[in-house]
């Protein structure tokens, strides 16, 4: 199976690798997946005042869909607010760097691990955690 | 040095140049049909697949009699397992595998089973190898067959075949192998090893895909299989269809290079590969999956623990290897092997596998070292797991959202 010119992309080159102080109170930290499964996604931001996304990190062990959904996720909630970025549908993901079927769960896990960091977040600052919509599980 | 560079050999061999000329003419002036009695185009074909016959039975000690060609190892699989239940069924329809041959073996007797067969799955010990006590203790007087391959296609590991073979006989029951992956990479020998019936294919010794082989012994005892297909009576009634004679031909030929050069080959490709194995191994978490010395002299499987298979298949993008992940699959389900051998999902997860072969150089081994090296480190660089690992978090006390 071949890779899409933009999963290839964002493998060579991840964006925003790293960690973020998962102590602090602006930042979110979603950890998903199991590494029984072939894939760990920690998707981390950081959060100003007004409840936007100023930076974000990740890492992924997984496969290189999973390494890419995440890098385009952090790339995506940048500049974002918590809202907004509570909307980023995983099926975005896969349009963009043209996921197979067989990798769409990739990209769900990357939406999880949007939404795990937001409610992390959110907990962290007195807000309630959001309950999506859509259910994966 | 070409890249990429071909280190799945035991996925299939490339083909020998020498193998590839002696067939050559049986596809345009010898184009025959060897069945063809009666004519110079018919005997001319007939002649290339007496000559094959020599040289595959030569390989492996036996009689051309008792060479049976096929379209390659599954079919050989399938025509050994189901012809034995089919023409044995007065005597007992109890069969004996182990849970790492390959699916060709297990779905052949998963087939049987609808139709009365009582299989019986053998577990493997830690290093991949079955326990000669558990075999007998499983043995009946219904046991018709045990079927135990040689080498392991992922981990390499060679079964002590010649005690199967007398605990088989032990009880009266016939000895099959699959030896797809040992034939014509180690001495295999169907006298000594007491082997009944075995499986082999050409595009795993340097031979063309779409051919194969099987063992049937002859004399004590006298082995009979029912064929699988009905035709022409072809193969001594065993294998109806017209003969394969190019393919066959090379068989042949890719048989006697490796009766001539398999000395030689091993010692060179076990050195390299021991070069490999033991680089990698430096690497910290790098574990080494199966048997360490009954193995075949051209594989090695390595675990590298908190990266995943797929992903690291992805960096090392100048080698071609294969990786016991399963991200590929939907099922999401990694080797059914290394997780027989009591590997953790993460580590089969983490495994690579290197086979090297004929056309293989110290030059791309050195050159695989290094690559693999890097990408390891690259994707431990973005892996939470390894993190984690070096933060000193104890990975199995965390609390994993399973998806």
């Amino acid at each position: 199976m071949a890779y899409s010119e933009k999963v290839i992309d964002h493998y060579t080159n991840p964006r925003n690798v790293g960690t973020l102080d998962k102590s602090n109170n602006s930042v979110g930290t979603g950890l998903v997946g199991a590494p029984e499964c072939g894939d760990v996604m920690r998707l981390q931001i950081q959060v100003d005042e007004n409840h936007v996304i100023t930076d974000a990190k990740f890492k992924t062990f997984g496969c290189g869909s999973a390494i890419a959904s995440s890098s385009l996720a952090t790339e995506w909630l940048k500049g974002k607010s918590i809202d907004d970025a509570m909307k980023i549908d995983n099926m975005d993901i896969v349009e963009e760097l043209a996921l197979p079927p067989v990798k769409i769960h990739c990209s769900v896990l990357a939406e999880d691990a949007i939404k795990a960091a937001i409610n992390d977040y959110r907990v962290k600052n007195g807000l309630e955690a959001l309950v999506s919509e859509k259910s994966h599980h | 040095m070409n890249l990429p560079i071909y280190l799945d050999n035991n996925a299939t061999t490339p083909l020998d140049p020498r193998v590839l000329e002696a067939m050559l003419p049986y596809f345009n002036s010898k184009f025959g049909n060897a069945a063809s009695r009666n004519h110079a185009f018919g005997w001319a074909a007939e002649e290339g697949v007496d000559y094959a016959r020599e040289q595959v039975a030569q390989l492996i000690g036996a009689t051309e009699k008792e060479i049976i060609f096929t379209s390659g190892a599954t079919e050989s699989d399938n025509l050994a397992i189901k012809g034995v239940f089919e023409m044995y069924k007065e005597k007992g329809n109890h069969i004996i595998t182990c849970v790492t041959e390959h699916k060709a073996v297990l779905d052949a007797c998963k087939h049987l089973e609808k139709l009365g067969a009582q299989v019986t799955y053998l577990p493997v010990k830690e290093d991949g190898l079955i326990d000669l006590g558990q075999l007998e203790a499983a043995m009946t007087e219904k046991t018709i067959l045990v079927s135990i391959m040689y080498g392991n296609n992922e981990i390499g590991v060679i079964q002590p075949v010649k005690e199967i073979a007398a605990i088989a006989h032990k009880f009266g029951a016939l000895f099959m192998t699959d030896a797809t992956q040992a034939v014509g990479k180690i001495p295999v020998n169907v006298i000594v090893d007491g082997i009944d019936l075995m499986a082999f294919t050409g595009h795993k010794m340097y031979g063309p895909k779409g051919v194969g082989a099987l063992y049937v012994r002859r004399k004590n005892p006298r082995v009979k299989v029912t064929a699988q297909m009905d035709g022409g009576g072809h193969e001594r009634g065993m294998r109806s269809g017209t003969l394969n004679v190019p393919g066959i031909v090379g068989l042949g030929k890719a048989a006697e290079l490796c009766r001539l050069e398999m000395e030689e080959e091993s010692k060179r490709l076990s050195a390299l590969r021991d070069k490999l194995q033991s680089s990698l191994l430096e690497m910290e978490e790098s574990y080494l999956n199966g048997n360490k010395e009954n193995r075949l002299p051209h594989v090695t499987n390595i675990s590298f623990k908190y990266v995943e298979g797929e992903g690291l298949m992805m960096a090392m993008k100048d080698l071609a290897v294969s990786s016991g992940s399963a991200c590929t699959s939907a099922s999401l389900e990694p080797s059914y092997v290394l997780k027989s051998l009591g590997l953790s999902d993460d580590l089969a997860h983490s495994s690579i596998r290197f086979g090297l072969g004929r056309f293989t150089t110290e030059e791309e081994v050195d050159f695989a070292i290094e690559q693999t090296k890097k990408a390891v480190n690259h994707l431990r660089e973005l892996s939470p797991l390894w993190e984690m690992f070096k933060e000193g978090v104890d990975l199995d006390s965390v609390e994993w959202a399973e998806h």
